[in-house]
C-alpha cells in the first residue's frame, strides 16, 4: 500500500502549477480543498464513528451510570462512588477477580509456550506444510459454544471421559463444577484448545521475519539448536511476544463464553460462584439482578484491571532477552 | 494527472455521500419501530398473522404442542408458533424477558409466566396489553379467585390468565422400590410415608440395598417442595410478607425446609444433582435417583424426551406426598403490549388457557389445569397418566386442585429465589459447607433482595 503512495507522489507534484488557474473560482477551490485535505480524513472516519458510536459512547455512557443506583425495573438514584466502594467491600466481587486471575494463569502460561513450540515445529522444513500450518488453526473456526459444550461432556462428573480416565489410575470423580481448581484447569484446557494454534500461526509469522544468516552465523560459532531458539528466536521474537501476549491478557480478563457454556448458561459460574468471571459478574449484576449501575461500575474497574495487567504484562515481556 | 484529481473528488464526494447517508439512518433508525408497528397492523387484517408463544420448562415444558397442531390445523388465519426458549426460569428465561419488556422489542406475542414472575409482572402494567380490550373479562368464572386475581396488575387490568397450577405429588421408580425390596404399589408407598420422617428412613432403606441409585435427586427439588408445605402453615408467604419485605430469615417455613434440604444431603441420600439441568436429565436417563418431588407440571418433565423419556415408560409411578398437600409452580399467559398482533394473542391466549386445550395439556404432558372447567371435565377427572404406570393422575391432582392455597411471592421472588436456589444446590455439591450453608443463603438472599 505504501509504495503506491510513494509512487504516486512523483505525478502529483507537478500538479500545484495547473491548480493556479482554478483558484480564483472559490467553488473549485472548496473541492480542492476537500481532495487534498479532507478526504483522507473522511476517508478513515467511517471507522472512527463506527468507534465513537459502538466504543466510546458507551464507555463514557457506562461511566455516567456507574455513579447511580439504576434498577431496570425501578428507580434511578444518583449515588455518586457508592457503587465503587460498595464493590471494593463485596467478596463476589474479588472472587470473580481471583478466579479470573486464576483461569487467566492457567489457561495463558502454558497456552503461550505450548505455541512457542509448535510454532518452532512449522518453523522447520516438513511434508505437507500448508496442510500442517492450516491444521493447527481448525480449533478456531468452531463455535466457542460448541467447544464448551464437548468439553462440558468431558468434563462430566458422572459420566464424563475425563474421570473415566482417570478412574483406570485408581482416582476418585472430580466433581468439575463444584471444584474450584479443577473447574479452572478444565475451562483453561478449553482456552487453550481454541486459542494455541492461532498464538502458534502468530509466533511463526514472526520467526519467519528472522533473517536466515543469524542462524547460519551462529551455527558456525557452533551454537545448539537450543542455544539458537532461546538466544536468537525468543529475544527476536519480542515484538510479536508483546502482540501476543496483550491480546491474550485482554482475552483472558474478559472471559466469559466458557465458564458461561460450563454452567449450562448460567453467569453464576457454579453454584457458588466457583468460575465466576469478572465478565459474568458484570453480566449477572446488569441483566440478572437489573442493577445497571453497579454492573457498571464494575465493568471500569474490570477496565481498570486490564490496563494494570497488560502493563505488567508488557513490562515483563520487555524485558526479554534483556540485553537490548 | 488530471483524471487522478478528478477520482480523488469523486471519491471525496462519495465519502461524504456516505457518510450523510449514514448519519440519516442512524438518526432515522429511532423512528422506525413506530412506523413498523403501524405497517404490520395494517397488514394483519390482510394476510395471515403468524403468533409467537414463547415459554420455558423441562420436558415437554407447557404442554402445548398437540393443543397447538390442533389449532394450525383448524385456523388459516392465525399461525401458532410454539418457541419452548429454555428449561430455567429465574437464571435465564425471566431475565430476558424483562429486558424486552423492558426495551419494547424482542418478547412473543403470547408469554408464559412462572408464579414466581408474576410479583414484578403485576407490577409493570406497562409492559402487557388490556386483555379486558378483547373481552377476555368474561372468562373470570374458570379461574378459582386467586388465580384470576393474580393476572390483574396493580391498577386493575387484566393482563394474564392461569394455565395450571402444581398440586403435589412424589414420582418413583417402581422397579427400583421392588429391587430394594420396598412396595412397588402406589397406595402401599403412600402408606410408607405419612411424614417426611419416614420418607428418610424408607430413603435409608434403600439405600442399604441400592448403591448405584441415590433416593433423591438432589437438594433443589424438595427443597421447594417442603418450602410449599411450610409456607401454607405460615401465613402463605415464603421468602417475601405481603407487603414485600424480605423475611427469608423470619419465616420459619424457609428454615424447615433448608434444614430438610441439609439433612438429606448430610446423610447421602442424594444425587447431587441440580434441577432443570443437563446432568439431572441425563440422572433420569442413566437411573441415579429413585423418587422426585412431583408437582402436576413435574411428570411432562420426567416423561418428555428431554427427561427419563420413552425407556422408561410404565418404570415411573405417582404416590402421594409426605407431609400434605401444597402447591408449587403453575404459570400465567400474558400478552405483551410490544405485541403487533395483541388482538389475535389474545385470541390464542384465550384458546390456550380454554377448556379444551388445557385438557389435551392435562392428557399430553400432566400438568394439572387451572381453569376449573378443564378440571371438572371427565376427561380430566378420571384421566389415567399411560406413563406413569397408568397412575390416576386425575384423582390424584383434580381433587385436590380447588382447594389448593396461593404462597405469597414478592416482587423480586425470583431473583431471591435463583440466589437461595444456588446456595441449596451448593451445600449440595460441596461447595459451601453445611456450617455455613445456612448464613450464606440469608446474605445471598438479602443481597438478591437489594
Amino acid at each position: 500500500m505504501s509504495l503506491h503512495v510513494d509512487a504516486g507522489r512523483p505525478t502529483r507534484a507537478p500538479m500545484p502549477p495547473g491548480r493556479r488557474h482554478v483558484r480564483p473560482r472559490s467553488g473549485r477551490s472548496f473541492l480542492t480543498w476537500l481532495d487534498l485535505k479532507a478526504a483522507p480524513y473522511l476517508l478513515v472516519s467511517p471507522y472512527y464513528l463506527l468507534f465513537l458510536i459502538f466504543g466510546l459512547f458507551p464507555l463514557g455512557f457506562t461511566l455516567y451510570y456507574s455513579f447511580f443506583d439504576y434498577d431496570l425495573t425501578g428507580t434511578v438514584e444518583w449515588t455518586g462512588l457508592g457503587n465503587y466502594t460498595a464493590m471494593l467491600g463485596d467478596a463476589d466481587f474479588w472472587k470473580a477477580v481471583v478466579n479470573t486471575l486464576a483461569m487467566f494463569v492457567i489457561a495463558t502460561v502454558p497456552q503461550i509456550l505450548l505455541a512457542l513450540l509448535l510454532a518452532n515445529a512449522l518453523n522447520k522444513r516438513i511434508k505437507f506444510q500448508l496442510f500442517v500450518r492450516l491444521g493447527v488453526l481448525l480449533p478456531l473456526v468452531t463455535s466457542v459454544v460448541a467447544v464448551a459444550v464437548v468439553f462440558t461432556q468431558l468434563y462430566g462428573r458422572d459420566w464424563g471421559v475425563v474421570n473415566w480416565i482417570l478412574s483406570w489410575f485408581g482416582a476418585d470423580p472430580i466433581d468439575w463444577k463444584a471444584q474450584r481448581l479443577p473447574s479452572w484447569i478444565a475451562i483453561a484446557t478449553m482456552i487453550d484448545w481454541r486459542w494455541t494454534g492461532y498464538n502458534a500461526i502468530i509466533f511463526l509469522a514472526g520467526m519467519q521475519t528472522i533473517p536466515k544468516d543469524l542462524y547460519e552465523a551462529a551455527s558456525i560459532d557452533g551454537a545448539s539448536r537450543r542455544r539458537q531458539f532461546w538466544q536468537i528466536t525468543i529475544p527476536m521474537l519480542r515484538p510479536t511476544m508483546i502482540f501476543v501476549v496483550l491480546n491474550s491478557t485482554i482475552g483472558g480478563l474478559t472471559l466469559f463464553s466458557e465458564p458461561t457454556t460450563f454452567y449450562n448458561g448460567n453467569v453464576h459460574g457454579g453454584s457458588d460462584s466457583q468460575f465466576q468471571t469478572v465478565s459474568m459478574f458484570i453480566f449477572e449484576q446488569g441483566f440478572r439482578e437489573f442493577d445497571y449501575g453497579y454492573a457498571s461500575a464494575a465493568a471500569w474497574l474490570l477496565f481498570l484491571l486490564i490496563l494494570v495487567g497488560s502493563a505488567i504484562n508488557f513490562l515483563l515481556i520487555r524485558r526479554i532477552g534483556g540485553n537490548k | 494527472m488530471f483524471n487522478n484529481s478528478r477520482r480523488g473528488r469523486l471519491l471525496a464526494v462519495a465519502a461524504v455521500a456516505a457518510l450523510a447517508l449514514g448519519v440519516t439512518t442512524a438518526c432515522g433508525s429511532d423512528d422506525k419501530p413506530a412506523d413498523n408497528a403501524a405497517g404490520g397492523g395494517s397488514t394483519a387484517a390482510a394476510g395471515p398473522v403468524t403468533i409467537t408463544l414463547q415459554t420455558f420448562g423441562g420436558g415437554k415444558n407447557f404442554g402445548y404442542k398437540e393443543a397447538v397442531d390442533k389449532w394450525n390445523a383448524e385456523h388459516k388465519d392465525i399461525t401458532i408458533k410454539y418457541d419452548n426458549l429454555t428449561d430455567q426460569f429465574e437464571q435465564v428465561y425471566w431475565p430476558q424477558m424483562i429486558q424486552w419488556l423492558q426495551s419494547g422489542a424482542g418478547a412473543g406475542d403470547v408469554v408464559g409466566i412462572d408464579e414466581g414472575g408474576m410479583g414484578l409482572a403485576k407490577a409493570h402494567p406497562e409492559w402487557w396489553a388490556d386483555l379486558g380490550e378483547f373481552g377476555l373479562q368474561n372468562r373470570k368464572a374458570d379461574f378459582a379467585d386467586w388465580k384470576w386475581e393474580n393476572g390483574v396488575t396493580a391498577d386493575g387490568k387484566l393482563f394474564g390468565l392461569g394455565t395450571d397450577v402444581g398440586g403435589m405429588s412424589l414420582c418413583y421408580r417402581r422397579d427400583l422400590f421392588e429391587k430394594a425390596g420396598l412396595p412397588a404399589d402406589r397406595d402401599e408407598v403412600s402408606k410408607l410415608w405419612p411424614t417426611w420422617d419416614d420418607f428418610v428412613k424408607v430413603a435409608h432403606k434403600f439405600q442399604d440395598k441400592i448403591k448405584d441409585t441415590k433416593f433423591v435427586d438432589g437438594t433443589n427439588t424438595l427443597y421447594n417442595v417442603v418450602l410449599v408445605q411450610e409456607a401454607a402453615k405460615n401465613g402463605n408467604v415464603s421468602y417475601f410478607d405481603k407487603d414485600n419485605n424480605l423475611i427469608v430469615d423470619k419465616n420459619p417455613a424457609v428454615k424447615s425446609a433448608y434444614d430438610f434440604a441439609q439433612k438429606i444431603s448430610q446423610e447421602g441420600l442424594t444425587a447431587k444433582l441440580r434441577n432443570f439441568t443437563p446432568e439431572w436429565n441425563t440422572g433420569m436417563k442413566k437411573s441415579q435417583f429413585a423418587t422426585l418431588g412431583c408437582p402436576s407440571w413435574m411428570l411432562g418433565a420426567v416423561s418428555g424426551d428431554g427427561g427419563a423419556g420413552p425407556d422408561f415408560k410404565g418404570k415411573w409411578d405417582v404416590a402421594a406426598v409426605p407431609g400434605g398437600g401444597g402447591n408449587w409452580g403453575g404459570s400465567w399467559l400474558a400478552v405483551p403490549k410490544q405485541s403487533k398482533h395483541p388482538k389475535e394473542a389474545a385470541q390464542v391466549l384465550d384458546y390456550l388457557t380454554g377448556k379444551d386445550a388445557e385438557v389435551s395439556v392435562f392428557n399430553f404432558a400432566g400438568n394439572m389445569p387451572s381453569n376449573v372447567q378443564a378440571q371438572q371435565d371427565p376427561a380430566v377427572q378420571g384421566a389415567k397418566n399411560e406413563y406413569f404406570n397408568d397412575a390416576p393422575v386425575g384423582d390424584i391432582f383434580a381433587k385436590s386442585a380447588s382447594a389448593l392455597q396461593p404462597v405469597f411471592l414478592g416482587v423480586k421472588h425470583a431473583q431471591v429465589k435463583n440466589a437461595v436456589e444456588s446456595v441449596v444446590s451448593a451445600i449440595d455439591d460441596g461447595s459451601v459447607p453445611y456450617a455455613n450453608g445456612w448464613k450464606k443463603l440469608v446474605d445471598d438472599a438479602v443481597k438478591a433482595a437489594g
